[in-house]
């Protein structure tokens, strides 16, 4: 099963990958991370290993798996 | 990508949580760039730019024959991101810094990176001469448009009607001119070899703008 | 192997970098330096080395910021205004530690001036010129003879404490065509290597040339290092020469073409039975003042300062004298030079 992790302390909160994930895959935590700001989850569910979350993030924290 | 990419399993996040990953790692940093916070504001396109660069250059394996130039502005510290011989320039002087290491070091292969107040401003004489005179170098040209570092004023290549600092009622034509088209006034230079504007905003532009680097680099690298 | 050339100071001093080395020039044409960039334009085609004419005296700099990075002996050369122009990058040069020979052949000014011979640089090429702390290593030359010398040596210096050397000439000694005897075997520049160049990170870590330190504590930390440096050059590169000061009770001060006439009227006094001495700085950062200090507490008691300028050079004798001694200051300016009389009746009205 593909997916992905996120290194939840180093995001930014930019959410660019939201907007590029093709199954809405990707949602905002309700926590703050270490640098105090919302940072993105992984929601599980049907990921394809497209990437597209990766090659958008500009912290490189997500890595993809398949 | 994916495919090229799949041998190059260096410092994962499971690795760094101390799980084993039994998955195949498709997608992780390029080893020419090194695994620390950026500087960038979020969201910000330098660091997709210098990914990029790194995964290219990672790609060619000439990590270590490349040397970059730093400009002044946003990636002046880019030198702390990449993992590979880096110069700092004066502001706008990046092409002439970059002309003559070039020229000492024919065996190298010298980039510049710089934004558009560096190119476009500042630098625009030492851009066009050194793309006139041919040099054996590669321009990455990072234009968003406004001054990012300084805090947001009015960059040459801002656009007509465009709000900045110190254009608070946006950039005027009759006071402040014409955005500038750098690539343009390029594109009629016989030095120039090979020139692309691409964008980072998304999946797909980032692919195209990967090509472009790729090919930039690899004109300069087949010389 | 030895030959005698008839040279005018332009080309001596590019003679001394092409002997030293130097394998990169980039420069710019401003009279009264042209005949360097043609000489050094045809000399580095012939040792395959390399020419640029730069766009401007910025990029002329800058490159020569990017060649010494790269590791290569490397020079550029102006005039005054092309000089003023060049600041930012010789700040940015000595903030970074690349080492490099730049040459001033000063004119007229301010301004845009005239292109006759002037000394109204000085306080720019000893006290800074650019942004920030840095010290550049100035030598002023006062021949064709030596400025093939001292460029010469430029070189070696500059490698040696990573740190920018400027030839500080004028018009006059640019122009001034003299015999320049070069003995091939008197001339072995002393390479060093540069681990830190940029060449490529092959099989070592990357290296990186800055002068941009953001860390907390950082750059003052980098300023400290820095100011060790010209504490160490202050010790070591101390140059000057002088004439009777055993007997003297006027000395006079005066450096480069200047000081070439300075010793004639000098002469002229002993011969009229004046005892007048001559300290002729050659290298104005680091300056001699242990030897002006020295010459004050001898037999000195007037010091005569002449220079082409409204009197530069004659600050620094002043901080050296400390007050010991009388300093009295003679100058010509906007290309007007000192005549031997003119400097004699002012030793004259001293006595």
């Amino acid at each position: 099963m593909p997916k992905i992790k996120i290194d939840k302390n180093r995001c930014k909160g930019c959410y660019l990958c939201i907007v590029n994930c093709p199954n809405s895959l990707i949602k905002i935590d309700d926590e703050l991370n270490a640098k105090g700001v919302k940072p993105v989850v992984f929601s599980g569910g049907k990921c394809t290993g497209c990437a597209m979350c990766a090659i958008i993030c500009p912290e490189f924290i997500i890595e993809v798996y398949k | 990508m994916k495919k090229k990419n799949r041998k190059k399993i260096n410092r994962s996040a499971s690795k760094r949580a101390g799980k084993k990953v039994e998955e195949k790692l498709v997608f992780s940093r390029p080893q020419s760039l090194r695994d620390v916070d950026m500087h960038y504001c979020a969201g910000c396109g330098h660091s997709i730019v210098h990914r990029l660069v790194c995964e290219v250059i990672d790609e060619f394996k000439i990590r270590d024959r490349v040397i970059g130039i730093a400009p002044v502005g946003c990636a002046v510290i880019a030198y702390d991101y990449w993992d590979f011989d880096v110069s700092e320039a004066a502001h706008g002087r990046t092409p002439a810094v970059a002309t003559a290491i070039k020229r000492v070091r024919p065996d190298n292969i010298v980039f510049t990176y710089q934004g558009d107040g560096d190119l476009a401003a500042i630098g625009t004489a030492e851009i066009i001469h050194a793309a006139n005179r041919g040099e054996n170098i590669t321009v990455i040209f990072v234009n968003n448009g406004v001054y990012g570092m300084t805090g947001g004023q009015m960059a040459p290549t801002t656009l007509a009607g465009q709000k900045t600092s110190t254009s608070i009622a946006g950039r005027s034509l009759r006071n402040d001119g014409y955005p500038l088209k750098m690539l343009e006034m390029l594109a009629v230079l016989p030095g120039v070899r090979y020139l692309e504007r691409v964008s980072v905003h998304s999946a797909q532009e980032i692919f195209r703008a990967k090509r472009a680097i790729s090919k930039a680099l690899g004109v300069v690298k087949s010389y | 192997m030895s030959k005698k050339l008839l040279m005018c100071g332009n080309e001596a001093c590019g003679e001394g970098a092409v002997l030293a080395g130097c394998k990169f020039y980039a420069g710019y044409p401003i009279t009264p330096q042209n005949e360097l960039i043609a000489y050094m334009g045809k000399r580095m085609g012939e040792i395959n080395g390399i020419f640029i004419q730069a766009e401007s005296e910025l990029a002329a700099i800058n490159m020569v910021f990017g060649a010494a990075a790269a590791g290569e002996r490397a020079m550029t050369s102006s005039s005054s205004p092309g000089v003023s122009l060049k600041q930012e990058g010789i700040s940015y040069i000595a903030g970074a530690e690349l080492p490099c020979v730049i040459v001033n052949m000063q004119r007229g000014g301010p301004g845009l001036g005239n292109i006759a011979p002037a000394q109204s640089d000085y306080f720019q090429s000893v006290k800074g010129g650019g942004h920030g702390d840095y010290k550049v290593i100035v030598f002023a030359p006062s021949s064709a003879q030596e400025l093939l010398d001292y460029t010469f040596m430029a070189f070696d210096v500059a490698d040696k404490y990573r740190n920018p050397v400027l030839i500080l000439g004028d018009g006059l000694l640019g122009q001034m065509m003299e015999p320049v005897t070069i003995i091939k075997e008197n001339y072995k520049p002393h390479l060093v290597e540069k681990p830190w160049a940029l060449t490529g990170c092959k099989g070592r870590k990357p290296n990186i040339v800055r002068s941009f330190f953001l860390g907390e504590g950082a750059l003052e930390e980098h300023n400290k290092r820095l100011q060790e440096k010209y504490r160490t050059i202050t010790n070591a590169e101390v140059r000057a020469q002088t004439f009777n000061l055993k007997d003297s009770e006027i000395v006079i001060v005066a450096y480069g073409s200047v000081a070439r006439t300075a010793k004639a009227a000098m002469e002229s006094a002993r011969a009229k039975g004046i005892k007048v001495g001559l300290i002729r700085p050659i290298s104005l950062w680091p300056f001699p003042s242990k030897i002006i200090k020295d010459a004050s507490f001898g037999r000195c008691k007037k010091f005569l300062v002449i220079e082409m300028s409204s009197g530069q050079m004659v600050e620094d004798v002043m901080l050296a004298v400390n007050g010991k001694s009388e300093v009295d200051f003679y100058g010509r300016m906007g290309g007007g030079i000192p005549t031997e009389e003119e400097v004699l009746a002012r030793i004259e009205a001293l006595v």
